[in-house]
């Protein structure tokens, strides 16, 4: 932790990025804040910042909270802490024009509030290199393909945390299906009560135990399908 | 809900095969009141423990070990528990056992009842429910099951999105109302009241008691 003993400033980049690990582990939001603002000024690229620093801290919370660790309430400070870094950096990642690895489209779905996780997810694409566009909760199946041909993205994820509204997942994926689009785009699934089973049984192309599972894996699908297509990965 | 007018099947105990109810503990009080009531004296309750709701990818094995520990000392075994957000892992366990269990997805389904509960969650999905035990428990398990004793800034990220407290009242009973009422307030949300009883519960478990005696 980042105590009133401890100056971030006189810390060689290594320890600095170490602490900042540390810090977003214990979720203290202003420690993140000032280490990003550092490291910026002493020249790093933001991009270096986001991968080193947030989502590599983000993805050692995740391991965490997999093996229990964890609880959900440190999670989201955490979450918290990463967003605070991540608004420094998202305006500097868009002026050094990156490109980004692919595009998302997100919701929750239909008769579902619940947000916190379908919210981390996106964030953690965001910092793996996606372009996120998220349609909130309680999203049914005409609003996410309205966003789909809006936004023609490389996938599509949907959340639920409850077991009466992630059938649902179904409902939209089987409407694609009806609409001939269901190959145009990667699948993904994820929310609490869903398993591998289940995402195999509506037809989803992965189902993500976590947030940092979710990005590793559209890394990989979106790049599987670009090799598969023959496009430039 | 009047336990008197269920007509309830009251054969002699010595007939009946032992019935054993594995059941969530925020089950425990509204269990043992319908079995006395209803004079299922051959119905035993083990229960596991209620903090599970917090971490609901566990009670599908907790389920499983209460089943194993059971096998060979009763006739017939029946689950108190519904879905739970175990995500249908608990149906396939049980499936494989032939093991029954309680109606619906959650506690506060079964004890509005099916089409009220359909109902509440179609007018408002962010509704969060709070039966007799967890306005009882309110401070362990939601408050502090979430750390908002130590984190109280993290409160409208989990509740944000919802809009209402709804109170499915097992009993009569200004005291919890009022109680409910406060944890509503704490929460930030609207308040509502509907005393349902015992709804869908009482009638699943005199059922699966009645069966064993059939």
């Amino acid at each position: 932790m980042a105590g009133d003993d401890l100056d971030l400033n006189a810390l060689p980049d290594p320890e600095l990025v170490e602490q900042m690990h540390d810090d977003l582990y214990d979720g203290l939001a202003e420690e993140i804040v000032i280490g990003t603002n550092i490291l910026l000024a002493r020249g790093w690229d933001p991009q270096a910042v986001l991968n080193e620093a947030l989502v590599e801290g983000m993805r050692i919370v995740g391991i965490d909270f997999r093996d229990g660790i964890l609880f959900v309430p440190e999670v989201l400070l955490a979450a918290n802490s990463m967003k605070a870094g991540m608004e420094i950096l998202r305006p500097l990642l868009a002026e050094t024009g990156a490109e980004t690895i692919g595009k998302v489209v997100i919701g929750t779905v239909k008769g579902d509030i619940h947000d916190i996780g379908k919210n981390l997810v996106a964030m953690m694409l965001e910092g793996a290199g996606f372009e996120v566009i998220n349609l909130g909760i309680n999203t049914d199946a005409d609003k996410f393909i309205a966003a789909l041909e809006e936004h023609k993205p490389d996938i599509l994820g949907m959340s639920a945390l409850l077991t009466t509204t992630m059938p649902y997942m179904k409902v939209v994926i089987d409407t694609l299906k009806e609409r001939g689009i269901r190959d145009d785009y990667i699948v993904m699934v994820g929310g609490a009560p869903l398993n591998e089973e289940f995402g195999r049984a509506i037809g989803a192309d992965a189902y993500c135990r976590d947030a940092a599972v979710a990005a590793e894996t559209a890394g990989a699908l979106v790049l599987a399908k670009r090799l598969t297509a023959g496009e430039d990965p | 809900m009047n336990l008197e007018s269920e007509a309830p099947i009251r054969p002699e105990p010595d007939q009946n095969p032992r019935v054993l109810v594995i059941a969530c503990g925020a089950l425990a009080r509204e269990l043992v009141d319908v079995i006395n009531g209803n004079g299922l004296a051959w119905v035993d309750v083990e229960c596991l423990p209620a903090k599970l709701h917090n971490t609901p990818d566990q009670i599908t094995a907790a389920v499983e070990r209460k089943l194993d520990s059971a096998a060979g000392r009763y006739q017939k075994v029946f689950v108190g528990y519904a879905d739970c957000g175990t995500g249908g892992t608990l149906d396939a366990m049980l499936a494989r056992r032939g093991v029954d269990r309680l109606p619906g997805a959650h506690c506060y389904e079964f004890f509005a009842g099916a089409g009220l509960f359909a109902s509440l969650h179609e007018a408002e999905p962010g509704t969060f429910y709070l039966t007799d035990f967890l306005t009882k428990h309110f401070d362990r398990l939601v408050w502090e099951g979430l750390g908002l004793d130590r984190w109280p800034q993290l409160r409208d990220q989990y509740f944000g999105n919802y809009r209402r407290v709804v109170y499915l009242s097992q009993i009569e009973n200004p005291d919890m109302v009022d109680k409910a009422r406060a944890a509503a307030t704490r929460l930030g949300l609207d308040f509502e009241h509907r005393s349902v009883g015992y709804g869908d519960f009482a009638p699943a478990v005199i059922r699966a008691a009645g069966g064993a005696a059939a």
